[in-house]
Formats: structure tokens, sequence, C-alpha cells
């Protein structure tokens, strides 16, 4: 039957399980002031760091875990979570790709994502991070020549200063939630980077993160600043080798927009999702937020999240510009016992903004997906927009998708449109397919993509067809 | 040749009910015939169409079905195709944000491949598809968009025609492909399909109209009634159906 076929698609291996034996400078496990202290200084930075840090720690305390999402999972030990891991191969720091540690570049070779080649083929700067700390940075003298600052995050620190104390924390205020507390106060590294005014980006930025020692929890940072009239693409992807314990994962990423600049951040998240008992897997609490501080900016998040056991992720635009825009585009697919509560926030505070919001649920096997999203027009959001449009397939019987949306309107120009859809993947679909003469997985995959399609086409193109390839992967085992 | 004998089908309603649906069908087609099976809603002639093209949701209890010797009761239904069975729907299903064109060539290549054939590259496949377009009646625009989605019924219907001409099947189902269709497409739909009897090629006609039959000349018309072939003939039982209805028919006029 059709059930049992869907299945054996869905349900193949996930393909990147592999550990690479690098030995790690690893701290013990658990979290008090003594260990952020010892995160500050191992990185060397100035105080105004630490200081944050700390008030972010003191503040962490106390709040507790957030329980609104639609999410089950037994409760985090952040006691038993290491919090500092960085590879001890690359302590001295690499000065270029040359000094990189072999296996850790075969690693990513295995992953598809030779740092020599594909990056420069693709005309990709490559931020790697290998756990913490970022290894081996490309293009480096390219971007310098049009004045872009694409570089790890405690590097900037360093090289910086000033503009990291002017923005760290302005968009996601360590106050903002658990999570974003946590980051605050432990995160390890991540990517910077600073588009001058007037520059268009020569190239897409792109960083694959990848965590590797067993228990570590990964906590990045990334902020990301389009000065007046800028432009720049930022790809984020990730995959992460099989292991049955959970992992936390609670990265901030902070976006700002100043006038006439345009973002655009693009994810692929594929985090080991566990295993088809629920065993293992990732758990990922992002926060992801974007601030168009400049008329006419404009903030454009895609994700494509097909990984992790939990995933807990809201990308947002603060639209406080006039006539600025954001946008948000997403795949969700939960598969086995995965669960996903994903979606966005647009806070509409200019004149003339309008946001978009094209979110695609597909669940399978065992999976939860929800949309969660809220759409806030402020009084002074005169003649704001949004479209909100949030699709969900499903692929089985046991398999659940839940829509939250959220609309407050205090401006009575606004306007607010929200659509909203539920289909099972069709047996008419499927037989019309087969009929057609597709194999079923391959039928599967086709009416998938095409369910997906909206959200590819704002992909960049390699990505794009990366995105396609994955979701075959994910799916595979899956309609019943 | 197509040669069914005895079949015997039922479905299982939401109710778990089980209702007998085909009740001992047997027909032969030898190649290059048309057939066409005309009979009341509710006599099985859509199951019969489903069952013959793979469609799962029935339970076969008893009968075969071979195609030129083959077991097609056996094959799922991509391998039916990849035999050259068609069923053109009689409504086709839309397929969000799969674009017509790649749908159509995935087939085609994914039968090719089952009939080791190498696949048809783009170019040619798309010199190939225009000219068909033409002949259907469809234009350009149809390239680009998605699988049916949008589409009239009428125009869906030239697609499903579109693909019959693309695959070049050698047993085609039409079910009730003229329902719904306006003189023109009418016309088209029966000039494609006399464009394609080739002395080798069968077909089996499904309608509730005579009209069809204006322009498409069936070798033997059966009538279908309670999941049975209850009388075949030559083209004036079309007429004597279209006259009187079927209700001479039951009754247990019926030889």
């Amino acid at each position: 039957m059709e059930n049992k076929i869907i299945k054996e698609v869905v349900d193949k291996q996930y393909p990147y399980g592999f550990e690479t034996k690098i030995e790690s400078d690893t701290i013990a496990a658990g979290l008090n002031e003594d260990v952020i202290r010892m995160i500050s200084a191992r990185k060397n930075e100035p105080e105004f760091m630490l200081a944050w840090r700390l008030k972010a720690y003191q503040h962490w305390l106390t709040m507790t875990p957030p329980e609104w999402a639609h999410l089950h999972h037994e409760p985090i030990d952040y006691q038993n979570i290491i919090y500092y891991s960085a590879p001890k191969s690359v302590k001295d720091g690499p000065k270029s790709l040359d000094e990189v540690d072999p296996k850790l570049l075969e690693t990513y070779n295995k992953l598809g994502i030779p740092l020599h080649e594909q990056g420069r083929l693709a005309g990709v700067a490559v931020d790697a991070v290998f756990d913490s700390i970022s290894v081996a940075t490309t293009f480096k003298a390219k971007l310098a020549e049009a004045g872009v600052i694409f570089c790890p995050f405690s590097e900037a620190v360093h090289k910086y200063p000033e503009l990291i104390e002017k923005y760290l924390g302005t968009v996601v205020p360590y106050r903002d939630n658990y999570f974003a507390a946590l980051n605050s106060a432990v995160f390890s590294d991540g990517s910077f980077v600073y588009i001058p005014k007037g520059v268009r980006c020569p190239m897409e930025l792109s960083t694959y993160f990848r965590i590797n020692e067993a228990k570590t929890g990964q906590f990045e940072r990334t902020l990301i600043i389009a000065d007046e009239g800028s432009y720049v693409s930022y790809l984020e992807g990730c995959t992460a080798p099989m292991r049955d314990e959970n992992q936390l994962h609670a990265a901030v990423v902070e976006l700002v927009a100043m006038d006439n600049a345009q973002i655009k951040y693009s994810t692929v998240q594929n985090w080991y999702p566990g295993d088809e008992e629920g065993r293992g897997g990732i758990y990922n609490f992002v926060t992801k937020r974007g601030q168009c501080r400049g008329v006419n900016s404009k903030i454009s998040w895609t994700q494509i999240e097909t990984g992790s056991a939990i995933t807990w992720k809201y990308p947002s635009v603060i639209l406080q510009g006039d006539n600025s825009i954001g946008e948000f585009y997403s795949v969700a697919l939960t598969n086995n016992y995965q669960q996903a509560d994903t979606g966005t926030k647009m806070i509409h505070i200019g004149k003339n903004t309008r946001s978009t919001i094209i979110s695609k649920g597909i669940s399978a096997g065992h999976g939860q997906n929800a949309y969660r999203g809220l759409v806030r027009m402020l009084p002074g959001a005169k003649n704001a927009r949004n479209y909100t449009q949030c699709d969900s397939l499903l692929l089985s019987d046991t398999c659940g998708a839940h829509t939250f949306p959220y609309i407050e309107v205090k401006n009575p120009t606004a306007h607010v449109e929200h659509e909203a859809s539920t289909s099972k993947i069709g047996e008419d679909q499927l037989f019309y397919c087969r009929q057609r003469g597709l194999k079923t997985e391959d039928a599967i995959s086709m009416i998938v993509n095409g369910f997906c399609k909206q959200v590819f086409n704002e992909l960049p193109m390699e990505f794009a067809v990366e995105a396609q390839k994955l979701l075959e992967v994910s799916l595979e085992g899956s309609v019943g | 040749m197509l040669e069914i004998r005895q079949l015997e089908v039922n479905i299982q309603d939401e109710k778990q009910t089980v209702k007998p649906i085909l009740r001992g069908v047997n027909l032969q087609i030898q190649p290059g015939e048309v057939h066409v099976i005309m009979g009341p809603n509710g006599s099985g002639k859509s199951t019969l169409s489903n069952v013959l093209a793979g469609r799962d949701e029935y339970e076969i209890t008893n009968g075969t079905v071979t195609l030129n010797g083959a077991d097609l009761l056996a094959m799922n239904p991509e391998e039916r195709a990849a035999h050259g069975v068609f069923l053109a729907f009689q409504y086709p299903t839309e397929i969000p944000g799969v674009n017509n064109m790649y749908f159509l060539r995935t087939a085609l290549n994914s039968q090719r491949k089952l009939k080791n054939m190498p696949p048809l590259d783009a170019a040619d496949f798309l010199a190939l598809v225009k000219t068909k377009m033409k002949e259907v009646g469809l234009n350009e625009s149809f390239l680009h968009r998605a699988v049916n989605e949008g589409f009239s019924g009428g125009e869906k219907k030239r697609n499903e025609v579109l693909q019959m001409l693309v695959l070049e099947p050698s047993f085609i189902i039409l079910d009730e492909t003229d329902s719904g269709l306006d003189i023109d497409a009418l016309q088209m739909v029966a000039r494609c399909v006399n464009s394609m009897r080739d002395g080798k090629r069968s077909f089996l006609v499904v309608t509730h109209y005579q009209r069809l039959l204006d322009y498409i000349t069936p070798d033997v018309i059966h009538v279908m009634a309670e999941g049975k072939i209850q009388k075949s003939g030559d083209k004036s039982l079309a007429l004597e159906l279209e006259e009187k209805g079927y209700s001479w028919l039951k009754n247990g006029s019926v030889s």
C-alpha cells in the first residue's frame, strides 16, 4: 500500500552521521559566573563584553524556560551542558586554509562542502564554525577591497569593539527571552558582518555551522549591520553528526538595516533530527530578529528547516523605518518524532511598512508542526500592510499541523490579510503521477517540492538545489 | 490485446461496508480496436477504468486482466504505464507548484527508463511538446503553468490529451474525456484519437454521450449496468441508447 512505500521513502538514514576525531579543549559541564569569566578570558575579551555577559547571566537566573510552545520534551539540565569547547588543533589560530586541521576539512568534504573548491567556484566566502571556534575564512581580500567586514565574532570583538558595543544586543536584548539570555551569557563565537554605506556586497556570504563535540551546547551569535544604501545576502547552512543524546543549540542572530539598506538572510537547517523512535537529536532554540531601522530598508528571512528534534524559532522583523519591508519565507518539515514550533513576528511601527509571510509546514510520521506568527500594527503604522499565507501538508495519519496566528491592529488604516490551508498529500495526486509512470518516491518528492516552490524561489540558486535534495532525503520514508 | 476475464471488484466505504462494484466483467480488445463503454451512473465504468490503471483502493476478488499476455494486475501503476497503459482522467488532479512541462518530461523519461531507452533531452522534448500543444489547442503559456492548476475543465481535458500524444501509450482509456467539452474541444479529442489509430494501438472509451461517436467510429459498443457488460453491439447500439435510455436494459430484458 501507499503507506508502506511512503514510509520507506521517508525513513532513509541521516547521511551525515559521522564524528570527527579531533582533540578538543573542553571545560567541565555546568554554568556559573566562573565559567562565564573563563569563556571571556579565553577569548581575551574587553571588559565591556564580560560585564554584558555577567548581566545576561544574572538576568537568566531570574527567568524560567518558556512553556507556551507546542513542544514536548524532558526538562533540559543546564548544569549538564558543556559551555565551551574549541578544536584543540586550531588553538593558535590558522592563518590560512593550509593551516586548518586536514581532518576538519575532510569533515566538510564529506558534507559536500569542499572549502577550497566550492567556496571559490561558487564565489562564496565561507566562515566555517566548527563547534565554537571559527577555523577558516576565505575571500577576505576581495571583501576587504569592498570595505565589507566578514569575520568571526570573537575577532570582531577585538578589531571593531566600537561597532560591537554600539550594536550588540540592540535588536535582541539579553532580557528578551530565556534562550537569548543564556546565549548572551555564554556565546562562544559566530559571525560578524558590516557592510559600509552604499556598498553592495560583491558575493553571497556563507557560514556553515557544525556541532561536533558530544554534549556540547552550541551558542553562536551573529550580528549583521547593513549601513545606509547597502545590500548583503547571507547564507547559513547547518549539518551535525549523529548522536544519541540531545544537544542544545541556542543561537542568536541580530540584523540591522539602516536607510535604504537590504539584508537577505537564508538558512538551511539540517541538524540531526533524532532516530525513528525519537531518540537523540538537536534541541534548536534560536532567536533571530532583524530591525529595519532606516527608511525604505528591507529584511528578508528565508528558512528551510528539516533537521533538529525540536525547532523553536521565530525570525522576526521590526519595521521601524517608514516604507520598510519585512519578509518571512519558511519551509519546516517534521518527520518521525520531530517537533517544530516556528513562525515569525512582524512588528509594524513606521508608516507604509509592508510585510509578507509565507509559511509551508510539512508533517510526516509522528511529526508535529506548528506555525506561530504575530503581526502587530502599532498606532503609528499608517497604511501598513501584511499578507500572511500559511499552508500545511500532512503525509501521514499520525502527524499533526497546528496554526497559531496572532494579529494586533492599533491603527485603523492598516491592512492585515491571513490565508491558511491544510491538506493531506492526495492519493489522487500520487495516483495521477504514478499512472504517468513516476515512481512513488519521485512522485512524493515532486508534490512536496511543488508545495514549497514559493519559498524555494526566494533562495539563492545554489541553496535552492541543496534545499530540494535535503527535502528528498528528509522525506525518505513518509506518506499515509 | 487486452483481455479481461470474470473480473470482480469490491470497494470498502468509510463505514467499512464492502460493496461489490464489478460483478464478473469479460472483455477482449484486439490491437487497433476502439471499444466504447456506456451505461448509467454507478454501473462500474469508472471503477473499471481505475482498476485497469492500477488504483489501489479497490479489492479485486476474482478474475484476470492481461495486456499482450502480461499479467496487468500484478503490476503497480507505474509499471502498467511503462507497459503502455494510459488513463485520461475524468477529473485530472491539480499539482500546485509543479511545472506542467517538467511533470510531463519527467513522466516521459521515467517511462523511457523503464523501457531501457535513453532520456529525451530538454531541447528535443520542447520541440516535441510544442508541436503537440498546437494539436490540442493549448498555447505556450501552459508550458510554464503548474500541472492543471487553475485550468478550466476544458483545458484540463486538453492537457490530458496532450499527455496522451506525448507519451504514445499503446492501450488508452478515456474516462469521460468528452464530458463538459464544447464542440470544438470534442472534435479536437476525436481528431487526436483518430490520428493515433494505427492498427495496433487500442482504446477503451467511457462515455455517456453518443455525440463523441459522430467523430470516432468505434468497433464495438458495450453497455454496462450493475457491474456487468449487459449488451454489446455496433454503432447502432449507441443510437438506440440515446433514444431509449438505459431503463429498457434492466427489468430482465437483457440477454
